[in-house]
């Protein structure tokens, strides 16, 4: 099946445009990776409210942080790696810890960087940001809940981690989706087992289910675009229908949304929980594509892996 | 030309700063924990700012001039206790609850936190980030077109951390001359001398090479620091005011000594340290 992909860099590129027409106070900054990152769009319009702050991560997160200070709303961009860890302990301590009105908006995070390799693929990203108090992490799915999440950062106070695909995606949602920063999202209903994802799996996690259905499994699809603060109640409520949880993420299985689903279950209603993502390993070079069945997160791996699981 | 305090100025100034020594290490032995050496080498510098040459309002945002002030970020939060004990004089909150520092529940945290404390602009406490958050806070001020000037105090040993040099960058290449640094040069860091630990050489080649206009003071002369001051208030450029201090400044047996940069005085230290400040 063919479908058409849009490219979710883009769409924040031209919602940073958007809101900065709307909000004068909105500055932009990134370090060295404007083309990258698509804030290329916000800088040409707003040159004077766009800080392009070189190869200086930390740098570039603490100037955000000042600014919010003076009343501006920062949206920082750079690659997952080098915003969540070559700057982690600037989010940690200046922004989070002052509570400060810092969008933190990533791309390039997980296995789909492709073929820059290990040292440009954060599979930590999610587990490094969730653990901070104050801050809010959404990693959305398509398009469209790429550019709500983003509105919704703009208007929300807070500092916020949005982490924004590189590869480009299809649209999962239909045309009425309301990005919930409480709730997540029921997308298929089923009874013999939860599949839970976010992100860049998504649409991978509900291709599976339809495979699985041809195979007479009945899966349940959450999509949990806001990995803090949790939606307990979805997640618990599912695990109560179907007994069996499997998370899915372009994540190491550490720290990120199987961690959070498991510490939910496990405190609320525990059921065996399978997190399928990327082991406690690096990755390496190459597509994106071939990378994700690699590591066992395309469609086809995940039915395989799942059908194993149920027998 | 040269900005003179008045004979009287001065000496209000040497009576300020004797209290704020003596709150200082009143604060830091009530708690048992602190640090005095770079405290006390920092306390002139921020008594003159703060009583002569900032423009800030101790009640904070109930003043309508409020967003027009200057800004302060102390980037070596550990010399929380002479930030605490100056703004306490300026009236920011009761001299009194100077002795909350470091207690549980306290305003006071060990290091500024500004959601504890009203008039904290930013916490800070991890070495390396007050100067980038300067940056900020100047360009923001700037895109608002309020001429405030935002100040940074830095320690000297923390100028090793390489995203000082970031912000050094940063500054220089934004053309920020709202932005007004000290460098507490106290020469000591925890482990010894600065030289001996990682040489941090001329620093004030350093800035220049780097695009910076830059002043030395001797940090203990109120003269020279209001000088230097209003000195940089005036430059085109972002200024670093490179201050020759001494740490543990104003009590001999702290003086120049390495192991008082985090230990609290006993009572019998205390009290020696008193009697030398009456």
């Amino acid at each position: 099946m063919v479908r058409e992909c849009k490219s979710v860099r883009s769409a924040y590129g031209k919602t940073l445009v958007e809101l900065g027409r709307i909000n004068s106070n909105i500055v932009v900054l990134d370090a060295d990776l404007s083309c990258s990152t698509q804030t290329q769009m916000f800088a040409k319009e707003f040159p004077e409210r766009f800080f392009d702050m070189g190869i200086a991560e930390q740098d570039m997160m603490t100037t955000a942080a000042g600014l919010a200070c003076t009343g501006k709303i920062p949206f920082v961009s750079t690659f997952a790696m080098f915003a969540t860890g070559r700057a982690w302990e600037q989010i940690r301590n200046t922004i989070c810890y002052s509570n400060l009105n810092v969008k933190i908006a990533a791309t390039h995070g997980g296995i789909t960087v492709g073929e820059d390799g290990a040292s440009h693929q954060a599979l930590e990203d999610i587990s490094l940001m969730r653990s901070i108090p104050n801050m809010t992490v959404i990693v959305p799915a398509d398009e469209k809940e790429t550019i709500e999440a983003v509105k919704y950062a703009a208007c929300s106070y807070g500092p916020f981690y949005i982490r924004i695909a590189r590869t480009n995606l299809p649209d999962v949602y239909d045309t009425s989706y309301k990005f919930n920063i409480s709730k997540a999202l029921i997308m298929k209903e089923g009874t013999d087992i939860t599949l839970i994802s976010n992100g860049e799996t998504l649409v991978e996690t509900l291709d599976c289910a339809k495979m699985l259905s041809e195979k007479g499994i009945s899966a349940e699809v959450i999509s949990v675009p806001v990995v803090k603060p949790i939606d307990k109640e979805t997640i618990i409520n599912s695990a109560k229908k179907t007994n069996r949880v499997v998370t899915i993420e372009n994540h190491s299985i550490i720290g990120g949304l199987g961690s959070s689903v498991c510490e939910v279950l496990s405190e609320n209603y525990p059921v065996k929980v399978t997190r399928l993502g990327i082991n406690d390993e690096f990755g390496q070079s190459g597509k994106a594509k071939e990378l994700m069945e690699y590591y066992g997160i395309t469609s086809e791996k995940l039915t395989e892996k799942i059908i194993g699981l149920i027998k | 030309m040269i900005n003179q305090l008045s004979g009287s100025e001065t000496e209000e100034l040497k009576t300020v700063s004797k209290k704020i020594r003596k709150e200082v290490l009143m604060m830091i032995h009530n708690a048992q924990s602190g640090h005095p050496g770079g405290s006390l080498s920092a306390v002139d510098i921020l008594t003159v700012l703060f009583t002569k040459c900032m423009k800030h309002y101790p009640e904070c945002d109930k003043n309508i001039d409020y967003k027009n002030r200057d800004r302060f970020v102390l980037s070596k939060g550990h010399a929380s206790a002479a930030l605490y004990a100056i703004m306490a004089h300026c009236g920011y909150f009761k001299e009194e609850e100077l002795l909350t520092f470091r207690k549980l529940g306290s305003k006071l945290q060990g290091h500024p936190c500004s959601n504890a404390l009203k008039g904290i602009e930013i916490s800070t406490g991890s070495l390396g980030q007050g100067l980038s958050i300067a940056c900020g806070m100047a360009l923001g001020l700037r895109l608002d077109n309020i001429n405030s000037k935002v100040y940074v105090y830095i320690g000297d040993g923390e100028t090793q951390e390489g995203s000082i040099w970031e912000a050094v960058m940063n500054a220089a290449h934004n053309k920020l001359n709202n932005i007004i640094a000290f460098v507490d040069r106290n020469k000591l860091q925890i482990d010894g001398s600065t030289e001996t630990v990682k040489s941090i050489g001329d620093l004030c080649a350093k800035f220049k090479a780097f695009g910076w206009n830059t002043l030395e003071t001797d940090g203990h002369n109120y003269n020279q620091i209001y000088n230097a001051i209003e000195k940089a208030k005036k430059s085109d450029k972002p200024t670093v005011i490179i201050a020759d201090t001494v740490k543990g400044k104003g009590v001999s047996f702290m003086e120049n000594n390495p192991s008082w940069h985090g230990k609290a005085p006993n009572d019998e230290q205390l009290k020696q340290a008193l009697e030398e400040l009456k």
